[in-house]
């Protein structure tokens, strides 16, 4: 039976009054990734905006085993609990590490390129609003061009985002997929699926940010489904190297209507420097790319 | 907090609602239900439930009628963008409350 919002599990993980700004897509893919894991997890979490949504001790906003690792060792922390779960004897808990853009595509990469590599069986969440939200927007390896940020605040960024989940994918391991917080029953069907699977599996979570964005806050799900819709985010899932369109990337495959990125640029104040040109570039890179995951497709 | 139940001081924390405080009390806009157009209700039987799946804090309840906890709703509104049925809409705290009271 598919899962929705009637018969999905009520019990919840994340509890309400955190420190998270409202609206924040985030919090709401952490929910949903908790339930979908049942409890039986451990996580673990660098610096980031999910450190703040954990809150300060004495007292935390989860209910699940937590460890807060230095910024570029999350996937090693990652490698150590699975060691200590296998000496220990104890099966059937889910080791969780999740980062943000920040922590995975700059600074955490070589950790989980070299946990990738040995094939340790954790599950790696990269959550990604696009710059390092928690410390004041600063540009990051998955900034897209011409947005504004901390660091490139007038003329905006000069380069384009990194493809994360092709480089992860390319480490060989046996589950890859892009999910959006906008989607939660596709994301939670995602990290089900991850939660069955031995090895490394890699899920990168789009999260749109209001603050970070300059959007009003209610707009946290129009904007991830914009994303969706105009092709900056693609849903897919690679098993075993099998690719498959998931979710509303597929229908929008079958139905071939991608709408113009342009439409999802505007709604961001983080844009509003960004030339002609520049769209015109993004444009191409989301038509390339597209075009990439269509040919591969095999549910077409 | 941060003791174990046998009141030994450790550095765990422990889990609890309102990690933050009162979030309720960041809100500018409150959501304010319209019962006779939510689905859930209309139909009498569980249906729908698209403000419980999204909320971002899970202060919104699966029940019928559903219901919002006020006191850590931080009013991001996106319960009512999400609604098909626009049962729910946002009203700014002055007009809720025009003496500032609660």
């Amino acid at each position: 039976m598919k899962t929705n919002a009637v018969n999905m599990t009520e019990k919840e993980y994340l509890l309400p009054g955190n420190r998270t700004c409202p609206g924040c897509a985030l919090s709401l893919a952490y929910r949903h990734i908790l339930k979908a894991l049942e409890g039986r997890v451990i996580v673990t979490v660098p610096a980031s905006c999910l450190t703040v949504l954990h809150g300060m001790y004495p007292v935390t906003s989860v209910n699940v085993p937590c460890v807060n690792t230095p910024f570029p060792s999350t996937a090693a922390s990652a490698t150590g609990l699975v060691a200590g779960l296998k000496a220990l004897g104890k099966e059937g808990v889910t080791v969780l590490a999740i980062a943000g853009d920040g922590g995975t595509h700059d600074i955490g990469i070589q950790a989980l390129s070299a946990a990738a590599e040995r094939q340790n069986d954790f599950l790696y969440i990269c959550y990604d609003n696009e710059g390092y939200m928690n410390t004041g927007n600063q540009r990051s390896g998955s900034t897209p061009l011409g947005a504004i940020s901390g660091t490139t605040p007038i003329l905006g960024k000069q380069q384009n985002q990194k493809d994360i989940t092709a480089i992860m994918e390319a480490h060989g391991i046996p589950y890859v997929a892009t999910a959006n917080a906008s989607y939660p029953l596709d994301l939670y069907e995602k990290v089900r699926k991850a939660k069955t699977i031995r090895g490394t599996r890699f899920i990168h979570v789009f999260t749109p940010c209001s603050p970070g964005w300059a959007f009003p806050f209610s707009n946290t799900i129009k904007i991830g489904k914009l994303a969706v819709e105009t092709g900056w985010v693609i849903l897919y899932e690679v098993e075993d190297g099998i690719f498959r369109l998931t979710s509303a990337s597929e229908s929008i495959a079958k139905r071939d209507n991608l709408r113009p990125l342009r439409e999802y640029l505007m709604e961001q104040g983080r844009f509003k420097n960004i030339t002609e040109e520049q769209i015109n570039e993004l444009q191409g890179w989301v038509n390339t790319r597209w075009k990439r995951c269509l040919d591969r497709a095999v549910n077409l | 907090m941060g003791t174990r139940d046998c009141q030994h001081i450790c550095g765990e924390s422990s889990p609890a609602v309102g990690e933050a405080g009162k979030t309720g009390e960041w809100r500018d806009s409150f959501p304010v239900i319209d019962q006779e157009k939510c689905l859930p209700v209309r139909q009498n039987k569980p249906s729908c439930f698209l403000c419980w799946l999204y909320c971002p804090d899970a202060v919104i309840s699966r029940t019928i009628p559903i219901k919002i906890n006020m006191e850590y709703c931080k009013g991001c509104g996106i319960c009512a963008q999400v609604c098909p049925a626009h049962a729910i809409t946002m009203v700014h705290e002055e007009e809720f409350c025009p003496n500032g009271t609660d």
